[in-house]
């Protein structure tokens, strides 16, 4: 396949991906959303890494995903304490620091 | 049509349908089983860019352990109802037009690229267990090692935002 196909695929799933953590209220979702960029990413990388023969761009896409497992665990931490304090994960109730 | 085609283009639209779904679903447990599907799908483009070692950590990872972290976060919230109040339809249109242009903009950019004419293929064995392997432990043993602290800081900074919080009167104690 040419690489212009992934450079589409890449770039749609990358625009869903926005449009999602522009229109959901709910702070999973948008966490979801902004999952399903950072795969749309990998997969682009994956595709120039075969075209160019590189493996390190592989290793690359290894640390992107630790990095993600990583990033989940804290963000998903964050959002179980919010819902502890306020009772909601709705992200118009959290803006205190507006203000 | 190449079966190798026939498959690329039953994989894309499954992951764009899907991506989709992600998005439009009102039922939060409905979104992480269709992005589940979505990185499915992703590792089957993996494979057929014979990136194994890739697909394999795909599902393992993503699909294994971080999505059952998000399902039970929300099982745990008790957010499986619909009942999340949703933008306004301005927004809605607001955010379909402005992710709209941001891919028309990125496209349009992509026409004065000069890209190589090398098609991705399935050939070579660079995404191997094997080559990755070797690649990962001489060329990037550094990073290696270092993500293991990031992970270790990562488990326990999950400790400490997520642990219940003591009563107010215990932190202000008088050891002067």
């Amino acid at each position: 396949m040419p690489i212009e196909y992934y450079l589409f695929l890449s770039f749609t799933l990358f625009a869903i991906g926005v449009m999602g953590v522009l229109m959901r209220r709910n702070a999973i979702i948008i966490f979801m959303c902004i999952e399903l960029m950072l795969n749309a990413v990998n997969l682009l990388m994956v595709a120039f890494s075969k075209v160019h023969g590189e493996a390190g761009a592989q290793v690359f896409v290894f640390f992107s995903m630790v990095v993600a497992a990583a990033e989940v665990a804290i963000g998903l931490a964050i959002i179980v304490m919010v819902f502890r304090k306020i009772n909601s994960v709705d992200i118009n109730v959290l803006n205190r620091l507006k203000n | 049509m190449t079966l190798h085609e026939i498959l690329f283009w039953i994989l894309s639209l499954w992951a764009i349908v899907a991506a989709i779904f992600v998005v439009l679903s009102r039922n939060p447990v409905n979104s992480v089983l269709c992005l589940i599907a979505t990185f499915f799908a992703i590792s089957g483009h993996y494979i057929l860019m014979n990136a194994q070692f890739l697909a394999v950590v795909n599902i393992i990872v993503y699909a294994g352990a971080i999505m059952v972290l998000f399902l039970f976060v929300i099982m745990l919230m008790n957010l499986n109802t619909d009942t999340e109040p949703q933008k306004s339809r301005l927004i809605h249109f607001a955010a379909l037009i402005s992710a709209g242009s941001m891919l028309l903009l990125i496209l349009a950019a992509l026409r004065t690229a000069e890209l190589t004419e090398v098609p991705v293929s399935d050939a070579g064995d660079i995404g191997l267990i094997e080559v990755l392997g070797k690649t990962l432990y001489t060329d990037y043993v550094l990073p290696f090692e270092l993500s293991s602290v990031l992970f270790l800081a990562a488990m326990v900074g999950t400790m400490v935002i997520a642990r219940k919080e003591t009563s107010k009167e215990e932190v202000p104690s008088d050891n002067k």
